[in-house]
């Protein structure tokens, strides 16, 4: 136990928290819009895996991450948009069209990095890192928590802004409006498939940038099939997280930290095997489900599709 | 999508004017998308530098008009059939097992697990059959927890059979490894069934029994959920719990036991890629079949036969493709663009179809 808790074991358990966390956090805050509108998003996995590939595919010729970053929104946005025309404006079921779309972009995808980058497998640089003055020095926490690339805080400042949306702001309350009773929106003066379709656009952006943050900063370099089901546990953090962005925040990070328990525990010598790591964060998740089950409380008109006029 | 079959109200009519009606309809609604996916997927190909009229012969030609294809593809067809029973019961009843890859892996463990070290004390039949319930055990086992949680807590089972895939997926991979590895080869897998102590083969070719069992399967699971008095239950439930429970039924039991069938088909689909055709389970081996078999089942409207024919031609491009990656130089991910293309247009299709029907009445 005492070799558990060594610094470098705690600094790498950390900084794979953060690194394998970020990407969990920006696809759970995009669903959660989603599914506060009403749009139950199974898309989403599709959307990081078209965020990763364009979002490596312009810091590559760009040689900008930053570029790269725009790249990733754009990828996720476009296959967003099918989402928001087929299952908002058209009402086709959200669950065939959401599964439909992350197969197609797995298989584009794949496609197209056969063809473009199966010989060469180019690889990006390493990125800068932000060093926070003094705090870097901190031991152990120090360089985990405060030498790490901007985007890690700008998407923890969008927890504060959305919780701040969520609460605050008419605009909140119109999305709570479209995913609770949409009549009553559309009644009140509210567009309701222009609400949904920009909550669908939103999550498509913050998928696509999770997804370009694991191809430009956690591996350098696109895969296909890369984001391995993150996005669906980007689905599961909204669902758990009953509408709140801080609690997307907490469950993103002990997800990241159990992802990364594997690597940091072979830093530390330890010989439990990764398969039995990796079954940890969706035990927790169950066993959260078994015990609060009653209370995981989600939009009264999810996964329905509204239109004027019908009863 | 509603969960009720439109195929059944299709049945060809005696009236010329309604069976041309009735052709229109196929054509807008199956032929037309499935043509139409063809293209969409052949612009792709070409903007690749692919002929698509050569692609799409090859993949025809190796999976469906060789011996040798055709017969893979058949064998194939074994676990994907079991997986599209389990789907069927599981949608026509309302409720999204989205979880059948885990507890299809599970059963695969259970079977390769018990199988062997029965060979010596079971006559041949019996090993097999044990092997099956031991694995339609396990895979029902599986789904208990999503189960109960829908039935009597109302959580969504999306996330539950999501969560118990990534789970049974990990702890399939814990058994093979660490607990049913087999001691006398280097390679990590379980141990090896004897191929003459696998399921029997068709006659003089190499297709696995499992497919016509499978076939067996989705025909009875069609027939329980549209002729009989429970599958009559289970649709209503799908339809509306709220009426189900006015109606006087047992909604929560009704929900676990379709939850046990359809894991309990998912189960038996990996006993029949074990005890049919692989014999053992190699560490990581996951073929994630599930996630391909629920579009399938989708693209039939839950509907038996045409599931079958579904996964028949589905199984021919697989095995095509299979090919072509390797001779025309296509990766196998291309079948997915295809799948994908052809259930958005499927469903785009049947918007088009509703809304025609609206106008005219």
């Amino acid at each position: 136990m005492e070799a558990l808790l060594t610094a470098a074991f705690l600094s790498s358990l950390l900084t794979g928290a953060i690194v394998a966390g970020i990407p969990l956090l920006l696809a759970g805050l995009g669903e959660q819009m989603s599914e506060k509108a009403g749009v139950l998003n199974i898309g989403i996995e599709g959307m990081m895996l078209a965020g990763a590939y364009l979002g490596f595919l312009t810091a590559w010729t760009s040689s900008s991450i930053w570029l790269g970053f725009l790249g990733g929104i754009a990828g996720g946005i476009l296959v967003a948009a099918l989402m928001a025309l087929l299952c908002v404006v058209l009402r086709l079921n959200q669950i065939v069209i959401g599964i439909a779309l992350t197969l197609g972009v797995e298989g584009m995808t794949a496609l197209l990095h056969h063809f473009q980058f199966s010989r060469t497998y180019p690889r990006l640089p390493a990125p800068d890192r932000v060093d926070l003055p003094f705090l870097t020095d901190i031991p152990v926490l120090g360089p985990s928590l405060f030498g790490r690339h901007p985007l890690v805080y700008l998407a923890l400042i969008s927890v504060l802004v959305l919780a701040f949306l969520y609460r605050r702001t008419n605009l909140g309350l119109t999305l709570r409006a479209a995913g609770e009773k949409p009549a009553a929106l559309d009644v009140a003066g509210g567009h309701v498939i222009a609400i949904r379709s920009a909550a669908v656009l939103f999550t498509g952006g913050m998928a696509g940038l999770g997804g370009a943050y694991m191809a430009n900063i956690g591996a350098g370099l696109f895969i296909p099939y890369m984001t391995g089901g993150a996005g669906f546990i980007g689905i599961v953090l909204a669902m758990l997280a009953r509408g709140r962005p801080l609690w997307v925040l907490a469950g993103a990070l002990i997800f990241g930290a159990a992802l990364s328990l594997t690597t940091a525990l072979q830093v530390a010598g330890s010989n439990i095997p990764t398969d039995v790591i990796q079954m940890l964060p969706f035990a927790a998740v169950m066993l959260v489900l078994v015990i609060w089950g009653r209370r995981a409380r989600l939009p009264a008109a999810l996964g329905v599709g509204y239109e004027r006029g019908a009863r | 999508m509603s969960a009720s079959s439109e195929l059944d109200d299709a049945a060809p009519a005696q009236s010329p004017r309604r069976s041309s009606r009735w052709l229109q309809r196929f054509v807008l609604v199956t032929l037309g998308p499935i043509l139409a996916a063809l293209v969409v997927s052949g612009i792709v190909l070409l903007l690749f530098g692919v002929d698509p009229l050569e692609y799409y012969g090859y993949v025809v030609r190796r999976g469906l008009l060789s011996s040798l294809g055709l017969q893979q593809t058949a064998t194939r067809m074994a676990p994907l059939l079991f997986l599209a029973a389990g789907l069927i019961v599981a949608f026509r009843a309302g409720l999204w097992n989205l979880g059948v890859d885990g507890q299809f892996l599970l059963g695969a463990v259970a079977a390769a697990a018990l199988a062997p070290s029965l060979v010596d004390i079971l006559p041949g039949w019996a090993m097999l059959v044990a092997g099956f319930c031991v694995a339609a055990l396990v895979g029902a086992l599986w789904s208990v927890v999503p189960a109960l949680l829908r039935a009597y807590q109302g959580v969504n089972e999306i996330i539950t059979t999501l969560m118990m895939t990534f789970l049974g997926v990990s702890l399939a991979n814990v058994l093979v490894k660490l607990v049913f590895l087999d001691p006398t080869t280097t390679v990590p897998q379980t141990r090896t069934l004897p191929v003459p102590d696998r399921m029997p083969r068709l006659f003089d070719t190499t297709i696995s029994s499992g497919m016509i069992w499978g076939i067996l399967a989705v025909l009875a699971v069609h027939l329980m959920m549209t002729r009989t008095a429970f599958g009559l239950r289970l649709r209503t439930v799908g339809a509306n719990p709220h009426a189900a429970a006015h109606a006087g039924l047992n909604v929560p039991l009704l929900t676990v036991a379709v939850f046990a069938i359809s894991a309990g088909f998912a189960g038996l689909a990996g006993a029949s890629e074990v005890l049919g055709v692989t014999g053992n389970i190699q560490a990581d081996w996951n073929p994630a079949y599930g996630l391909m078999v629920i579009p399938l089942v989708f693209l039939a409207r839950f509907h038996g036969v045409g599931s079958i024919i579904l996964i028949f031609l589905y199984s021919t491009l697989l095995i095509g493709a299979e090919s072509a990656a390797r001779r025309v130089g296509v990766p196998q991910d291309f079948t997915l663009v295809l799948v994908s293309s052809l259930l958005i247009l499927l469903a785009l299709a049947e918007w088009l179809d509703a809304r025609r029907s609206w106008t005219e009445s």
